[in-house]
């Protein structure tokens, strides 16, 4: 609950006053408060915690996180669709652990 | 199982891990405080990669686990109220209350929603002026931003409907109440990468001065990790004690200047319930006198929450470092991440599940006998 995923800022609006970016984490495409990271421009790099951004960070290393946690498997549990989680609750049994991974391996 | 082996940098993973055995002179304990981190050294066989004595410690940072069970039965109090749209992060959605969790609640008709940032339960109460939409807050510093620019936003935008159920816990009150335990056997620290990119590291000199105890700012991945470790042993064994940033290429020493104002703007320190630990003192964040009026719980009375914890549970101990959970009599037997009788076996972040997982199966009485702990007893 605690991570931080890179991505990349495609664009940048403006929302209810709030800066907002299109960030695109490795193939998934998210909206994200920018408010926090002022320097931040569109190809840029930058950390991202439920929807907001909150560090900035080079390309390089960018990439290599976010390879990381594809293998560590942590990627579609902070960026997958409300269906998505309500699908892993359900195959979840009652009192299990939060995102289904009890069990695994 | 996965092991360090398999990643791309295993060779620079195993130089590390050679270094780490070549400083080491003496059994040294290192607690890492985030979950996440747990997860991760746990998945990777960090653990085993360590010399004998080295041991991992894994502290309170599963906020999940941490919750008081009081709090998540609020929230299915007021997520089973008609009228209520109650949003909360996926992970939130399986931990159960005393009585159900929010998928049940959801089942039974309540209005739950799964959102990807707080900000979302903000449109959702744009959206929806004749409900009350209640965000779920629970997490560390690294959350705590975007909650507050929730209550913020909503605040600014006139929507009286919404409000935060909040129960925000803060690392160093933590790590200095686990230092200040009678029975505290944790020599260094790894401080969280993530909740340090929002705070940045100043709040740690003064706790690696006062008690004497190395402290490395670390990162997830196993290599930061590996890194991390090889820090802090060297710092133990050279008999110094600093705070050190091996994250530097997304922590800094001020942290989020812009974060870290709004939480200012937004909360304040309170006496916070640790769950399985008890209260520490100004240990957390509430909404402060500006924003109390955005606090779900003054705005939902509730009364006649009796909640129960079992009394075969050791999570307390487990969440100070006291005890592995392997150690724990219920461990594996009447406590599975099936059947969780704790809060650090309910969240795959918890110490207890993260070992059920990898298979550190070892009971009290063979780790007796291996007599040096986990670390020295490569097994799974
Ligand atoms: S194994 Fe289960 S009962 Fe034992 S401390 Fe961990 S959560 Fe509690």
């Amino acid at each position: 609950m605690c991570l931080a995923i890179p991505g990349r800022v495609e664009e940048i609006l403006t929302e209810n006053d709030l800066r907002v970016g299109r960030v695109n984490f490795g193939g998934v495409v998210k909206r994200v408060c920018l408010d926090y990271v002022p320097e931040i421009e569109v190809g840029d790099y930058t950390i991202v915690h439920v929807g907001f951004a909150i560090s900035k960070i080079d390309r390089e290393n960018a990439e290599k996180t976010l390879e990381e946690f594809r293998a560590m498997g942590v990627l579609d549990e902070e960026l997958g669709s409300e269906e998505e989680a309500w699908a892993r609750a359900a195959t979840t049994k009652p009192s299990s652990c939060p995102d289904g991974s009890c069990g695994g391996e | 199982m996965k092991y360090l082996t398999e990643f791309r940098d295993g060779e620079i993973a195993r130089r590390i891990a050679r270094e780490i055995h070549q400083t080491a002179t003496r059994p040294w304990k290192i607690m890492e405080v985030c979950g996440g981190q747990t997860h991760s050294i746990l998945r990777n066989g960090i653990d085993q990669m360590l010399p004998p004595g080295v041991e991992m410690i894994h502290g309170p940072g599963c906020p999940v686990c941490v919750t008081p069970l009081e709090l998540i039965d609020r929230a299915l109090a007021i997520a089973a109220q008609p009228g209520v749209i109650f949003c909360s992060f996926g992970d939130m959605l399986r931990v159960p209350g005393t009585e159900g969790d929010l998928f049940q609640v959801k089942g039974r008709g309540g209005d739950v929603r799964v959102v990807y940032s707080p900000l979302d339960a903000v449109e959702i109460a744009a959206k929806n002026p004749e409900r009350q939409v209640v965000f779920f807050g629970v997490g560390f510093e690294t959350t705590a931003p975007a909650n507050a620019m929730s209550v913020h936003l909503a605040k600014r935008r006139g929507l009286r409907n919404f409000s935060l159920l909040v129960s925000h816990v803060l690392v160093p009150p933590a790590i200095e109440a686990i230092l200040q335990a009678p029975e505290n056997k944790v020599q260094g620290f790894l401080a969280a990468g993530h909740v340090c990119s929002v705070m940045g590291y100043w709040e740690y000199p003064p706790l690696a001065e006062k008690y004497g105890i190395p402290i490395v700012v670390t990162g997830f991945e196993p290599l930061d990790l590996l890194d991390g470790i090889r820090r802090a042993v060297k710092q133990l064994e050279e008999g110094r004690h600093e705070v050190e940033n091996a994250y530097e290429r997304v922590v800094s020493f001020e942290g989020n200047r812009a974060a870290q104002k709004l939480l200012a703007e937004v909360f304040e320190v309170t006496d916070r319930t640790w769950r399985g630990i008890g209260v520490i003192p100004k240990s957390g964040w509430r909404l402060n006198d500006a924003y109390r009026e955005f606090d779900a719980e003054e705005r939902f009375h509730l009364s006649g929450i009796r909640t129960e914890e079992s009394p075969l549970c050791h999570s307390g101990a487990v969440l100070r470092g006291a005890i592995r959970p392997a150690e724990c009599p219920a461990f594996g037997k009447e406590c599975t991440p099936r059947h969780p009788l704790g809060a650090t076996m309910v969240s795959s972040e918890g110490a207890c599940a993260a070992y059920y997982n990898y298979g550190r199966f070892l009971s009290a009485e063979q780790l007796a006998s291996a007599g040096r702990g986990l670390s020295g007893a490569a097994h799974g």
